[in-house]
């Protein structure tokens, strides 16, 4: 048994894609933990920005909302969403947005509007947000989720956020910016998305099956070639997640 | 004369089939604004905000709304809408229509609304399903060669209602902290009231003009209700009840329970003041920030 739980697996991993990096885009939860991990460790330069118009926030507490008061005081900047948006976004200045969705097909296309029909939806989820111009904008899209049948559909009920739409090439036909979706980080596995634009299974968590992530997936998931095993947790990133930022293990169960 | 009472702000200038902008990103939400709109029951508004929040929650749920207009629907950090969500899936208590947009088209929409610009371009929406469901938002091509673009229509409610820190009494409007799409919402509108923690001296103003947001210049009416924001925060003047927004999640899965609540918080109480007089002295003391000052910065004195 494993010292450490999937969610923690999830969170190492997407510290370590930030490896480097110099902006992310990041909402609250497990991504906020992973940023900060992830500043702590292997981008010791990353300075995190939130929709709520927070550049460089340095939170002295865990925050519930993207618009806690913790991210202004003492953040860098601080500015209005036309500024937010206008001048961080499309003027270019995000490296990595870390994005989610209720519901994610093969290309990375993000759905957080509807499940069922949009006139008549069986569950209305909050929408957009920013997520639709930062999939288009951001220079590169990290996708941070759970693997679960019911996320990983074949098709979509609906598109909110562009990934790779129906295969690489597409996005920059339309005239998009940003590269789009690049990694999708879960707690089983790491996917990153080949020259298709379709989604890859590149490395297998420790003791999670081929099997496992595939009963996960709506649709007959690509394999890497050479599969890897992910590195498991190291004992000071546990540390740090455990004893600094997640202290409560709210978002590590 | 721009100094009013609450209930006297929003019977002047807050009537039934209007569209109304309560603005604040998670910060600065007007809800002694929205909960005096209920008590009033004012009906058929079209509500605006990029992010409808409990606020808006509250007022659907009261029946106050024929339409959302928005690019966000739900609790921030905590997960759904339920009486809003409750009026979409069910019609509870009456159908809602939506026009829905992402957040830089809210943001473009106040802005064209501001600027007087017939449309605002944004590198959005291309490759989603939102148009399909919004034939609002349109593509034009670059008349400069640079390809399609998207845009979205100005947005100019009838009246904007903004929470801030202070004001003078001729609604010289200061606000830090998150700025969200206030001054972009407070040009669009046709009316503004401001709702402040604070009325200062036209001369504290003065003293700092970069922090002022809002001139009273637009300004109908300005209100001082001191926790006008509660559950929302005020930087540097009260936090986030972030246990009401999870508690909110509880009661408004209920009709019941959020009826209840409505007659004892919004129907049941005259006035904020009643409001925050409820809420108790702890809860007041124990939303109290520590200090953060700013350094003082020197405007230089040129005569």
């Amino acid at each position: 048994m494993a010292d450490y739980t999937p969610s923690e697996m999830m969170i190492v991993s997407a510290a370590r894609a930030l490896a480097g990096v110099r902006t992310v885009f990041v909402g609250v939860g497990q991504p906020n933990i992973a940023c900060n991990l992830a500043r702590r460790t292997v981008a010791p330069d990353l300075e995190l920005i939130y929709e709520s118009g927070v550049y460089g926030a340095r939170p002295a507490r865990m925050p519930l909302s993207i618009g806690d008061p913790t991210l202004v005081s003492g953040a860098t900047s601080v500015c209005s969403l036309g500024d937010l948006f206008g001048l961080y976004l499309q003027g270019g200045r995000m490296d990595v947005a870390l994005l989610a969705g209720a519901q994610i097909d093969r290309f990375g296309n993000l759905n957080t509007t509807v499940i069922g029909e949009y006139a008549r939806p069986r569950v209305r989820l909050p929408g957009s947000g920013g997520a639709c111009e930062i999939a288009i904008n951001a220079r590169r899209i990290f996708i941070m989720m759970p693997l679960s049948r019911r996320a990983f559909v074949e098709r979509l009920d609906f598109c909110t956020s562009p990934g790779h739409l129906t295969g690489r090439g597409e996005r920059a036909a339309l005239g998009m910016p940003g590269l789009g979706p690049q990694r999708v980080i879960t707690d089983k596995g790491l996917f990153s998305f080949d020259e298709t634009g379709e989604m890859v299974l590149e490395s297998l968590h420790p003791g999670v099956t081929l099997a496992e992530v595939q009963g996960a997936v709506g649709w007959a998931v690509k394999v890497a070639p050479d599969l890897q095993e992910t590195a498991p947790p190291d004992a000071e990133e546990l540390r740090i997640l455990r004893e600094e930022l997640d202290p409560k293990g709210v978002y590590r169960r | 004369m721009k100094l009013l009472s609450m209930h006297d702000a929003i019977a002047a200038l807050v009537h039934d089939g209007d569209t109304v902008a309560i603005e604040g990103f998670t910060a600065c939400i007007g809800f002694a604004a929205g909960h005096e709109i209920i008590r009033q029951g004012r009906r058929d508004l079209t509500l605006c905000r990029m992010t409808p929040d409990l606020l808006y929650d509250q007022m659907v749920a009261a029946g106050c709304a024929r339409k959302l207009v928005f690019s966000y629907l739900g609790n921030p950090g905590v997960g759904s809408l339920h009486c809003i969500r409750r009026a979409l899936e069910k019609g509870i208590p009456a159908p809602l229509e939506l026009e829905e947009y992402s957040h830089y088209g809210m943001v473009g929409r106040y802005t064209a609304g501001a600027y007087h610009l017939p449309f605002f371009p944004l590198r959005s929406y291309v490759g989603s399903d939102m148009p399909a469901v919004n034939p609002r938002i349109r593509m034009v091509e670059s008349p400069y060669g640079d390809g399609p673009i998207a845009v979205v229509p100005p947005l100019n409610p009838d009246v904007a209602i903004i929470h801030a820190q202070r004001a003078d009494r001729s609604g010289n409007t200061q606000l830090w902290g998150l700025l969200g799409v206030q001054k972009e919402a407070a040009f669009a509108a046709q009316h503004v009231i401001v709702v402040v923690e604070e009325i200062v001296d036209e001369s504290v103003i003065r003293a700092d003009p970069n922090r002022t947001l809002i001139p009273g210049l637009i300004v109908d009416a300005v209100v001082h209700e001191p926790y006008g924001a509660h559950p929302s925060y005020v930087q540097g003047y009260y936090d986030r009840d972030n246990a009401f927004y999870l508690r909110w999640d509880e009661i408004s899965r209920d009709e019941a329970a959020t009826r209840a609540w409505l007659e004892e918080w919004v129907y049941g109480l005259p006035d904020r003041a009643a409001y925050v007089a409820k809420m108790g002295p702890d809860l007041v003391e124990r939303l109290r920030p520590g200090e953060a000052w700013a350094d003082r910065v020197n405007y230089g004195e040129y005569r």
